[in-house]
């Protein structure tokens, strides 16, 4: 297997997510987006501790996992605050530190 | 005892008939994930989008096994599939009606996010095609659970520590956000 399938198409994935995150509205599906961009940076790190023989990219995609199960916790709770204190989930509405 | 054997006789994972097997198990886990994820970005619903998420989660599970990280895998379906993504329904249920089947993006805004993404995944492509034209992975077998674990109690120590006092602070961070006053 060339090492370049696998990052080529971790590339489509991140920029997929990007894409997500720049276009949604919905506070719920730009935290999804995110998660796509984050498991797009995993299939790299465990392509590249694949093709080096080493184990520390496996590591670091287990951090990574780690880190992204805390942050979707948080996000979804901000998300339901959000949703309490205004209705809605609709992140163009949210502008009110805006100057 | 037939696993084992194909482990021990690793070698053969780079001969003809293996090696198609894995660029066809490849290519199909690379569509579907693909297609899923436009798909995810693009469907008005959200649960179908949670739900095509779902695939793509998997797709990298399968990929994670592939290239030989089988305890990642299982983590993957574990964390992910098994958690993050109900963690991602429910949170749809909480907040269903704020926004119902209607995400109405406006052209331009969808137009400049497509025009970001493709810049990205252009800029990369080819960093990636100059810097890796024709590497192969030749890996001589899948790495143990016992590798890992015995990698991260000693040169990644602090980092898992780091981890833990993480995931404690994001416990009750949750906690403190969402509670009701």
């Amino acid at each position: 297997m060339l090492l370049n399938q696998f990052l080529l198409l971790s590339a489509v994935l991140f920029s997929i997510g990007v894409y997500g995150v720049l276009a949604r509205r919905n506070g719920v599906l730009v935290l999804m987006s995110i998660e796509l961009i984050l498991n797009a940076v995993n299939i790299n790190l465990v392509a590249f501790a694949a093709f080096r023989a080493t184990v520390g990219g496996e590591v670091f995609a287990l951090f990574v996992i780690a880190v992204a199960a805390a942050e979707v916790g948080v996000g979804l709770a901000m998300v339901l605050l959000l949703y309490r204190s205004s209705r809605t989930i609709d992140l163009t509405t949210v502008d009110r530190l805006r100057g | 005892m037939t696993t084992l054997a194909a482990l021990e006789g690793m070698d053969r994972l780079s001969s003809g008939d293996v090696l198609v097997a894995q660029n066809v198990a490849f290519a199909i886990m690379a569509i579907t994930m693909v297609a899923a994820a436009l798909r995810m970005v693009t469907t008005r619903n959200v649960v179908h989008a949670a739900l095509y998420l779902v695939i793509v989660l998997a797709g990298v599970a399968g990929l994670f096994i592939l290239l030989g990280a089988e305890f990642l895998g299982v983590t993957q379906v574990m964390v992910y599939i098994g958690a993050i993504v109900v963690l991602f329904l429910f949170g749809i249920m909480l907040t269903k009606g704020s926004f119902g089947e209607d995400d109405g993006v406006t052209g331009e805004r969808r137009l400049m996010a497509g025009l970001v993404g493709l810049l990205v995944f252009g800029v990369m492509a080819a960093a990636l095609v100059e810097s890796f034209a024709d590497a192969e992975i030749s890996r001589s077998g899948p790495s143990t659970t016992a590798d890992i674990a015995d990698s991260i109690f000693s040169a990644y120590i602090v980092p898992f520590e780091a981890v833990s006092v993480l995931l404690l602070a994001a416990l009750i961070g949750a906690i403190v956000v969402a509670r009701k006053d």
